[in-house]
């Protein structure tokens, strides 16, 4: 959620109201946009620095912190937050922006040139005339580029704005793509002139626009854009040129926005003239400019266009849950920005300003009636329809499981479901398993480099982290591991699995082995019989196809003769023995230990034995 | 026969039998401790047997404390080796010697005051010339340490002289004196400890006593040995049985891996939105991509993102069957509801639904307190013919009434793919505030039209975390005192039932 820092004093005055804190903060509320914190220019420095909060001046002006929802770019200045508060608040008619040309003026144009498809095919333009700054209104205006790019722009990889002074250059211009080594100009803030190639080179060590020279890097040709003079104004979506750089006291300002998304062009386009225009000698009036698309067909930016959408009284009050008359919608949508028009029998024109390009449907309308109405007074019904609850039959197996294992003695462990390679292979020495893992492409530390394929591993690293717990330590745990699987349609699964961990003075392989044979007796799955005899402990086995039995196994993770697999219909379903020490070693854990670890997925099955998976 | 009878007593033996025989024949003892010294026993025991009769309620006892006057560690060596002065007046001789060789022979703290009292004493001379101390008195008496022998019978300006010469100090000292108790007898008899089988075989218990049990405070029994289930989930069941009170279903979510398609396409998210920027998301390498996805379906979510439909304008740019199929972890359990949803429009007559879940969902996150890369999620959706927003405000707070937090409001908030859509806050009395505890919405037509759910179908969700009220019930500050491995097992054995509500 972007964050826009306005100056609490200023919005106020804009408002024609003072407020406290509290109330500004219902007013936020209300709207949908939250006061996220109050502050001081001098406080955001000193915690940046680290400093102590305490000495603060009384003089300083205080600044109001603003989160704004991510799809309300009209709402990333201040000139719009305090504009869409005053037509919420009804102190103010939303305004009806024109495209028009002042006697005197001559309609700017742009050519595009085919090449600039190879690398950012498109370009939308206006003109601001005869704009007054003041030192805030300018430094909004960088700022409101600045979040732009941020936010909807996707850091300039879909749209970068470049603002001129337009007396400094002279039209037509032309947007080209060229070879680096042949657009030679005097960027911003330098005082020699550089190939764009060797610009590039010395962008490198930019803190600020390092991160944008991938966007453009690798391409033979790089975007530019000429006038007539073939002065440079810009290498978008890098820099402007020196020559044509905006002051405080630019007049007439010459709006680019170069872009890979021609919808979001037009967007941040009309983001930055609706805005700024209410600076302009005819406030709201924008001078379009023609744009020569390669085919030499012509457009005409911006495109201030009112979108459309005809939506009828029933339906807005039933999408609520309310009863508001027609009037009455028409009144709410008016806070909200949007022009209505009643057609009669409550069917409303709606128009919406190039300022709400977050509306894309009736149910955008239908959500402004109801902030305009107010959320809390909706009044709250339970929806009537009958249904059943019901369980996911995995996962009450798994609670049915995890109480069982509670009451056996053990205590129950949470870890999670991702980890490093060094861990979830090298350390329990299943190197060569590898393959069997999802593995994550883009981790941000070596913690989480794959997802986990067995619980053991998360079971050691929480025996190791608890040292000081009096042995034996008795933990269990019943989550998914995930698995490479060309059977789903992702490529991978999730498998159910049970661990029991075990860590005494002795290994206790007994003790796992007896957890097994009670999960299996509490699921009602017999042993199978050895040679015909009952087990030793007096139990009937069977012989059975619901049997399950151990065998002797070779698993690198466990001692060798002191570990078994868990058969069931044939297919092994699980692993038991005492962790071989040199995995112990691998966690820094003392005590020796024991573990089981069962997949559970065969037995989630109804009393007739169907399976419920 | 005075002589003889308290050689008798002396003798006596340190026994229950004999304590009791004193009280019997003395009606009391009114201090333990000159009862000792009388008897010559040791006061540590006989301390042990009253108590052992006390518990029996044969005696009963009551303590005192006296402050007394006893010799400190200076004040012991004075009785052993003799005062300061007295050293120094044997060390310096008939002869007299040098003050050097006396603190050579006697130590430097004895003789600086020792010396002194010599001289206040008149006791010895001290020459400036010479350096040399002779006598001057020819015979001393050491009265200090002699008066340290009868510490009782000093008076007290002498008592204060010892105090500041830190010879002597009060401590305190408990005696106890005894009575009659109301099981009082002559004879000790044996109390058992515990009912055992044979004594109820036998009957014996009838005639036996059994000693009786201690009761005070800070006294536990045994802890059980049993097992403990996690904090967490103890909170995940509570959560799941409101939901099932509720009437909702719940949904497979065993599978972390999703494409990109039913993790953000089928929830309407455009390709180039934030949330689906590597900074946010864990993509993966392998398996990188998904193999099937319905072609239908597809074809129908690529029209409303290019060209919109269904009275959307939609957000007209070039959707990437490529961008589509990138797998991931998935982000939110919504990716499931997407699914449940497409499979419910596939059925040939709609049924209303009522779905929940609640399991793990993965954020490429810097790690924090309070943020880590896996958390789980909590959500539940209604899908029915006209359902409204203050249905879904309606459900949702019959939802946390059930976990006790009744007062609730509601923001306008941004979702990508809901609309309306709200931010839930709660009141929390602790801290005084109203805290964001959720986020709902009706899900965009845009979402539900290329499913082919029938028009006039709505669905209205919310969703919530499981670790954020699970660290406000059980007061945890860090989440990694709650979840992975380096989790507390204590912890996990100490927590409370989770009873319903946020309170503990």
């Amino acid at each position: 959620m972007p964050t826009v820092s306005v100056v609490r004093d200023e919005l106020f005055r804009e408002l024609g109201k003072t407020y406290t804190d509290e109330e500004f903060e219902d007013l936020c509320f209300e709207f949908g946009i939250e006061l996220d914190d109050v502050t001081t220019e001098k406080e955001m420095v000193r915690k940046e620095l680290g400093l102590a909060d305490d000495q603060m001046d009384e003089d300083e002006e205080i600044i109001y912190k603003i989160d704004i929802p991510a799809n309300r770019y009209d709402l990333l200045c201040v000139e719009g937050i305090s504009r869409a508060l005053r037509i919420f608040l009804e102190k103010q008619a939303t305004p009806t922006f024109v495209n028009d040309v002042a006697e005197g003026n001559e309609v700017q144009t742009m050519y595009v040139k085919p090449e600039t498809a190879l690398i950012r095919p498109h370009v939308v333009c206006a003109t601001l005339r005869g704009v007054t700054f003041t030192k805030e209104s300018y430094k909004s205006f960088i700022d409101l580029q600045d979040k732009l790019h941020q936010n909807l722009c996707r850091q300039r990889t879909l749209v970068a704005i470049g603002t001129h002074d337009l007396d400094t250059l002279k039209g037509p211009f032309r947007y080209e793509a060229l070879p680096p080594e042949k657009i030679v100009f005097t960027p911003l803030k330098q005082t020699r002139e550089f190939n764009a190639k060797d610009l590039m080179e010395f962008y490198k060590t930019d803190l600020k626009l390092k991160q944008y020279l991938h966007i453009i890097e690798d391409s033979p040709v790089y975007p530019v854009i000429y006038d007539s003079n073939d002065v440079v104004l810009s290498l978008p979506p890098i820099i402007n040129g020196a020559h044509s750089a905006i002051t405080l006291d630019t007049k007439d300002v010459f709006i680019e926005c170069t872009a890979t998304d021609h919808t979001k062009a037009c967007i941040t386009l009309n983001t930055v003239v609706t805005m700024f225009s209410q600076y302009c000698a005819q406030p709201f009036t924008i001078e379009p400019v023609k744009v020569i698309d390669q085919f030499e067909k012509e457009r005409v930016y911006p495109d201030l266009g009112l979108k459309e959408f005809e939506v009828n009284q029933r339906a807005v009050c039933k999408a609520i849950g309310v009863d508001i008359e027609a009037e009455k919608i028409v009144s709410l949508l008016q806070k909200m920005q949007l022009f209505v028009e009643h057609k009669g029998e409550g069917n409303l024109l709606v128009r919406v300003p190039p300022t709400r390009s977050d509306i894309l449907h009736a149910c955008d309308i239908y959500e402004d009636v109801a902030i305009a109405w107010g959320y809390n007074n909706i009044v709250k019904e339970l929806p009537t329809c009958m249904t059943v609850g019901k369980e996911f039959p995995l996962n009450q197996l798994s609670d049915l499981l995890r109480s069982e294992l509670a009451m056996v003695g053990f205590t129950e462990i949470l870890t999670w479901a991702l980890c490093s390679v060094q861990e979830n292979f090298v350390n329990v020495k299943r190197e060569h398993l590898m393959e069997t893992a999802v593995t994550i492409g883009n981790p941000k530390t070596l913690d989480f480099e794959v997802c986990r394929t067995s619980l053991l591993p998360c079971a050691l690293k929480t025996l190791a982290a608890n040292k000081d717990a009096p042995v034996p330590v008795k933990l269990f745990e019943v989550s998914d591991v995930i698995l490479v699987s060309d059977e789903h349609e992702s490529g991978a699964k999730n498998e159910r699995r049970l661990l029991v961990l075990y860590s005494g003075k002795e290994s206790g392989f007994e003790v796992v082995h007896g957890v097994l044979n009670r999960i299996m007796q509490v699921l009602g799955v017999p042993a199978e019989l050895d040679n015909n005899n009952s087990s030793s402990n007096g139990e009937k086995g069977t012989g059975s196809d619901d049997a399950y039995s151990w065998r002797e196994s070779q698993d690198k993770t466990f001692f060798p003769n002191r570990q078994a697999t868990v058969l069931h219909k044939n297919k092994e379903i699980g692993i038991f023995g005492v962790v071989h020490p040199e995995v112990l070693k691998a966690f820094d854990i003392v005590y020796p230990c024991s573990a089981l670890e069962l997949n559970i997925e065969p037995f989630c099955y109804d009393q007739h034995g169907n399976s419920l998976l | 026969l005075y002589l003889l009878q308290q050689c008798q007593e002396n003798t006596m033996e340190l026994t229950p039998e004999n304590i009791l025989g004193y009280i019997n024949e003395n009606n009391e003892v009114s201090n333990s401790r000159d009862l000792c010294t009388k008897m010559n026993w040791d006061h540590e025991k006989l301390f042990g047997i009253c108590m052992s009769l006390v518990s029996k309620e044969m005696i009963v006892d009551k303590m005192h404390s006296d402050q007394i006057r006893s010799l400190t560690a200076e004040g012991r060596k004075v009785l052993e080796n003799g005062s300061p002065e007295f050293l120094v007046y044997q060390g310096v001789g008939t002869e007299g010697t040098s003050k050097a060789d006396l603190e050579k022979s006697l130590g430097k703290g004895v003789v600086n005051i020792g010396f002194s009292y010599c001289m206040k004493n008149k006791w010895i001379r001290f020459d400036k010339g010479t350096g040399l101390v002779t006598r001057s008195a020819d015979n001393v008496h050491d009265t200090v340490s002699e008066e340290l022998q009868n510490l009782e019978n000093l008076d007290n300006s002498k008592l204060n002289l010892y105090k500041k010469r830190k010879m002597v100090e009060m401590v305190k000292q408990t005696h106890f004196s005894l009575t009659k108790g109301p099981k009082f007898a002559l004879e000790v008899k044996t109390y058992e400890a515990t009912l055992t089988a044979d004594m109820i075989a036998s009957g014996s218990w009838k005639e036996l006593d059994f000693k009786p049990l201690n009761l005070s405070k800070g006294v536990k029994g045994l802890p059980p040995n049993g097992g403990h289930l996690h904090t967490l989930l103890k909170c995940r069941t509570m959560m799941k049985e409101i939901f099932l009170e509720m009437g909702f279903q719940e949904m497979p979510t065993n599978n972390y891996v999703e494409s990109s398609f039913w993790n953000f396409d089928a929830l309407f998210q455009p390709q180039q939105h934030p949330a689906r920027d590597a900074h946010d998301t864990f993509f993966l390498s392998d398996p990188a991509t998904a193999k099937d996805l319905p072609a239908d379906y597809l074809k129908r979510v690529k029209e409303m993102h290019e060209n919109g439909g269904s009275g959307s304008i939609g957000w007209r740019y070039n959707w990437s069957e490529d961008e589509a199929r990138k797998n991931l972890l998935r982000t939110h359990t919504t990716a499931v509801s997407a699914r449940m949803l497409y499979q419910l429009a596939q059925e040939k007559e709609f049924t209303p639904k009522k779905y929940f879940s609640i399991d793990k969902v993965f954020r490429n996150e810097t790690l924090d307190p309070t943020h880590l890369a896996e958390f789980n999620q909590i959500e539940g959706l209604v899908a029915d013919y006209n359902l409204t927003l203050g249905n879904l405000m309606g459900v949702i707070r019959e939802f946390f009434s059930k976990l006790g937090l009744t007062n609730i409001k509601f923001k306008p908030a941004y979702n990508p793919y809901t609309e309306p859509s709200m931010e839930i806050f709660s009141y929390h009395e602790g801290h005084g505030k109203w805290l964001e505890i959720g986020n709902s919405g009706v899900f965009r037509p845009e979402m539900l039209t290329p499913m082919n759910l029938p028009e006039g179908v709505r669905v209205i969700a919310w969703g919530l975390s499981l670790e954020r009220p699970t660290m406000i019930k059980y007061k945890y500050s860090n989440i990694r005192d709650l979840v992975g491995h380096k989790v507390d097992i204590d912890g996990v054995q100490k927590n409370t039932i989770c009873r319903r509500g946020l309170g503990n």
